[in-house]
């Protein structure tokens, strides 16, 4: 009787198994079947996979027969996946470094090409009931910096009641994301190092939800991650000066301190397809979901298209 | 029998042949795995690698641009921490719950109760931490009064709740295979329930309850995604069970994505899997020998 019950109770959670796979890899079929569309790969940044996902479905409607396949991972990820030949093109929030370009060099002939899609400020997060209201870029490489003296809200002049034991917790991200090295940059210059202690999350939604339900916490995390339940500070590049929030206009015009480059990365010049849709991202309709994700989109013009000229 | 055709003889030998191949393969995994391990690894560990500074420097800097440290000792800690503390809630639990579900229960709440069991160690690990990180902070910061709930304690509940179904299926096992008679001759002798369980049973299936322990610990050291989520991922030295830290296991998965493949970060992150084997390897060797021990007792 128990042997048979649970053979049972085996047998229906396998029948359910396959019922599900079934349905799984039958949409998938049917999907690759009916049509024969070319397929773009394309991995790499976790900062850029919402857009990049909002770019491609948008692209599905624009250009029915071409398919966008997104998947983030990290710069890092991507930029091994071109490297290796497995993705068209790779979302990068950091420049490549040299040593990845010689590899790429080296592995496939061809040299990686540089696209500016778009911009991202990094916005500095803490709980919704912290009454902090500003921040120094000085302020934020003490809190985090090695050898930086601030570990207690009180340090920074408030008084957060609703955090216990007034300490400062710092919510990073792991040690090789594009995010964390440019804010580290942006912090600290390229010398120094961040403390240990932080707190390292693995995405960038991850590190919002947590400073969301801890009260003592601190995050950073790109502007399009923002939420209802966070609060966003404005930055100064040095205490005493003006503090900016970070939105489109700031971070076009140079005012908020921490905004970066987002760029897309191809092997060689883009040819067919994927110049098509990398033409596609960089016109007025690729833009416009730029900015409907939390993104500034390119601007002719503007201050910090500097690097973008190289692309070219 | 004496007339078996040639047919079967060739199948019988066919079929011998596969389950000889099964038998033989698993070794064949395990050594595949560690020399893929090891050779990912060695460049580094033989040349350039301090492995004195590695054993005992907390510093862990992988990705320093002026002065990258590579030191695990905070990350051994973390992992020490963790299982610890998940064995000291799940070895009480899981052996207390094979006691009750072998000696105490009716058969129908029985299996019912290893149902409900199994359904536990079905459960991804990846939902348990994805519990630790939404439910369990928040249930933390208010109970502790806590500046933040990814901790020890909160790594090290979640643990144990996914190694007792391990610890309960395996030490109810061994339990049962104590024959009755052991049970029967206490009894008639008029020892009580308790006695018959604390003198007779623990004694006799004690090999079988230190290796239901053992795996539960395996399990622990082993598990990733879970603590990953669940413990803050922070490099530091625990001071108490609501401090955050960073396990071995977590460290590799977070870092190995996107540490560029052959170089030292990526060797060491190898080197950390050779010294997580070499942990295993002697957390089961030492168990062989404390069985054998008992055994000769």
């Amino acid at each position: 009787m128990s042997k048979r019950q649970q053979l049972l109770y085996l047998f229906v959670i396998f029948t359910l198994m396959i019922a599900v796979a079934g349905c799984g890899s039958g949409g998938d079929s049917s999907e690759t079947e009916t049509s024969d569309k070319a397929v773009i790969q394309n991995a790499g940044s976790d900062t850029m996979v919402n857009l990049a996902q909002a770019w491609a479905e948008e692209y599905a409607n624009v250009q029915p027969t071409v398919s966008v396949e997104v998947s983030g991972g990290g710069s890092g990820t991507g930029i091994a996946a071109l490297i290796n030949g497995t993705v068209d093109i790779a979302n990068c929030s950091r420049q490549m470094k040299a040593s990845e370009i010689e590899r790429a060099k080296a592995n496939t002939g061809k040299t990686p090409v540089e696209l500016i899609v778009g911009y991202d400020a990094l916005a500095v997060y803490v709980h919704e009931e912290n009454p902090m209201n500003e921040i120094s870029i000085e302020q934020l490489a003490n809190i985090y910096g090695e050898g930086g003296n601030i570990t207690k809200w009180s340090q920074l002049g408030i008084s957060h009641s609703t955090c216990s034991g007034d300490e400062v917790i710092r919510i990073s991200r792991q040690s090789n994301s594009g995010t964390y090295h440019y804010f580290r940059e942006a912090l600290l210059g390229n010398t120094a190092d961040f403390k240990l202690g932080s707190r390292d999350l693995h995405g960038s939604k991850d590190v919002v939800e947590l400073v969301e339900k801890t009260p003592c916490a601190i995050g950073y995390s790109g502007m399009g991650y923002r939420t209802d339940h966070v609060k966003v500070l404005d930055v100064a590049k040095k205490a005493g000066e003006q503090a900016f929030s970070p939105n489109v206009d700031n971070a076009l015009s140079g005012d908020y301190p921490i905004a970066r480059p987002l760029y897309i990365y191809s092997l060689g010049e883009a040819t067919g397809k994927a110049k098509e849709y990398l033409d596609w991202i960089l016109s007025a309709a690729g833009q416009k979901i730029v900015s409907a994700n939390g993104y500034v989109p390119l601007e002719t013009g503007a201050p910090m298209t500097e690097s973008s000229d190289s692309s070219n | 029998m004496i007339n078996r055709s040639r047919l079967e003889s060739v199948t019988e030998r066919i079929i011998e042949g596969i389950i000889r191949f099964c038998g033989f393969s698993a070794i064949l995994f395990v050594f595949g795995i560690f020399f893929f391990v090891f050779r990912e690894g060695s460049g580094f560990l033989f040349s350039g690698l301090d492995i004195g500074q590695f054993l005992t420097s907390p510093e862990w800097f992988p990705t320093s641009v002026s002065n990258k440290r590579y030191g695990v000792l905070a990350l051994l800690a973390g992992t020490a921490s963790v299982t610890a503390l998940s064995m000291a809630i799940a070895v009480p639990f899981g052996l207390g719950a094979a006691i009750f579900v072998s000696e105490f229960c009716g058969p129908k709440l029985k299996e019912t109760f290893k149902i409900v069991i199994e359904l536990l160690a079905a459960i991804p690990s990846v939902v348990w931490g994805f519990i630790g990180l939404t439910v369990m902070n928040g249930v933390i910061i208010d109970l502790f009064d806590a500046p933040i709930g990814l901790t020890v304690l909160n790594g090290g509940i979640i643990l144990a709740l996914m190694s007792v179904p391990i610890i309960v299926s395996i030490g109810e096992d061994a339990l049962k295979a104590v024959p009755d008679s052991y049970r029967e001759a206490a009894e008639a002798l008029g020892a009580t329930r308790w006695q018959v369980i604390y003198r007779v049973l623990l004694p006799a299936g004690k090999n079988g309850l230190l290796a239901a322990v053992l795996l539960g610990i395996g399990r622990a050291v082993g598990e990733t995604m879970a603590v990953l989520m669940a413990t803050g991922h922070s490099v530091q030295f625990p001071s108490n069970i609501l401090d955050s830290v960073r396990t071995l296991t977590a460290t590799i998965a977070a870092e190995l994505g996107e540490a560029p493949v052959g170089s030292d970060h990526y060797q060491v992150l190898f080197i950390i899997g050779i010294l997580l084997f070499t942990i295993t390897f002697i957390v089961n060797l030492a168990s062989d020998l404390v069985v054998k021990g008992i055994r000769n007792k």
